[in-house]
């Protein structure tokens, strides 16, 4: 049923996602609007932007989106972009596949792997 | 609406820091029903995005600028609480890499855009998906929907904590009216981006949509004759 519905493959999509990504925060990001957004806007307008302190890592080699020893704003911009796309897609990606459940996908496998050797040898002969 | 450091007293900070934990806990038990060998990779990528979306600030008036929150687009893709995930992860590296949202206001910032963002977008979603016709074309509208109701809610939150552990003397309604202008406007572009999104994959690979899922095993019942067509052409 969903078959007739795949026009893209599922890795065609991972892929479409990952370049998409990658896209946005490596290139598009450079023009992005720099005016304060709405919290930052809100906390000027009416006075308590001042109590705002410096993060703690606002030494960080990627501070604000802009990579240390990079001269060129639209590549250390996309550099610091890049950078923090591969980290969390490492750190998520890690994370859903550690929780994931083993899906009765592959217990099924095995299960038939075991109990179809016939089949298996046959396939694997063909 | 990264929250720094300075805003909100420490027992404030505190406070949503322990509801952050409270609920990243609860999404790391939860999130395992919403992730297969499949939907892992999609989480990861998920992520990935909105961190990326994040970065495009929108303008949305005279010197102002919105972004992405995310929360309401993970939940619809991935699953509710696997988006508490990813929306946590995504301000975990933005607060420890990026200088983005303070370190000691990481918990509120995952209240707000995790618990709050991506609850909010779940919860209108699934409300939408019971009064509205079951049929694939109508995700992403819902979707859409649920994100626009998720940024204002997460405002009026923000207000709320600002309230209880506001440092500076401010008076909270003036915050409030400014917060929730602003970020209704902004939640116009949360609903945009996430309805494109959502949409785009809905129309080719629905089955890879959390919340498209149920539509299709509704779907998998329906009676068809072999001349009938998808009709997910949208």
């Amino acid at each position: 049923m969903t078959g007739a519905n795949r026009r893209v493959s599922t890795r065609a999509l991972w892929a479409g996602l990952l370049v998409a990504a990658l896209l946005v925060a490596g290139v598009a990001s450079y023009y992005a609007s720099a005016h304060p957004d709405g919290l930052e806007h809100v906390a000027e307008q009416t006075g308590f932007l001042d109590t705002a302190e410096d993060s703690p890592v606002a030494d960080s080699p990627l501070a604000d989106y802009q990579t240390d020893g990079v001269d060129d704003e639209r590549i250390s911009g996309g550099l610091a972009g890049v950078i923090g796309v591969v980290l969390v897609l490492v750190l998520m990606g890690g994370l859903a596949w550690l929780l994931r459940r083993r899906g009765p996908t592959g217990r099924e496998r095995a299960e038939s792997d075991e109990a179809g050797h016939d089949a298996d040898a046959s396939a694997s002969a063909s | 609406m990264h929250v720094p450091d300075g805003f909100l007293d420490a027992p404030t900070s505190v406070a949503t820091g322990a509801v952050a934990a409270a609920g990243v806990a609860i999404a790391l038990r939860r999130a395992r029903d919403e992730l297969d060998d499949r939907t892992a990779p999609m989480a990861g990528l998920v992520a990935a995005f909105v961190f990326a979306g994040q970065m495009i600030n929108f303008p949305v008036g005279a010197g102002t600028s919105g972004h992405l929150m995310g929360g309401a687009l993970a939940a619809v893709l991935v699953g509710p609480w696997a988006a508490v995930l990813c929306i946590s992860v995504v301000l975990l590296v933005q607060a420890l890499f990026m200088a983005d949202g303070g370190v000691t206001a990481l918990g509120t910032n995952v209240t707000l855009l995790a618990l709050v963002g991506a609850g909010v977008g779940w919860l209108v979603f699934r409300g939408l998906q019971a009064v509205l016709p079951r049929h694939l074309a109508m995700v992403a509208p819902a979707a859409a929907i649920g994100a626009l109701a998720s940024v204002p809610v997460a405002a009026t939150v923000f207000t709320g904590l600002f309230a209880m552990g506001g440092v500076a003397p401010v008076e909270v309604g003036t915050v409030l009216t400014a917060m929730l202008g602003w970020h209704t406007l902004i939640g116009v572009g949360e609903a945009l981006i996430t309805g494109l999104v959502v949409g785009s994959i809905v129309a080719v690979r629905p089955d890879l949509v959390y919340g498209a899922r149920r539509l299709l095993a509704a779907r998998e019942l329906e009676i068809r004759t072999p001349a009938s067509t998808p009709e997910v052409t949208a």
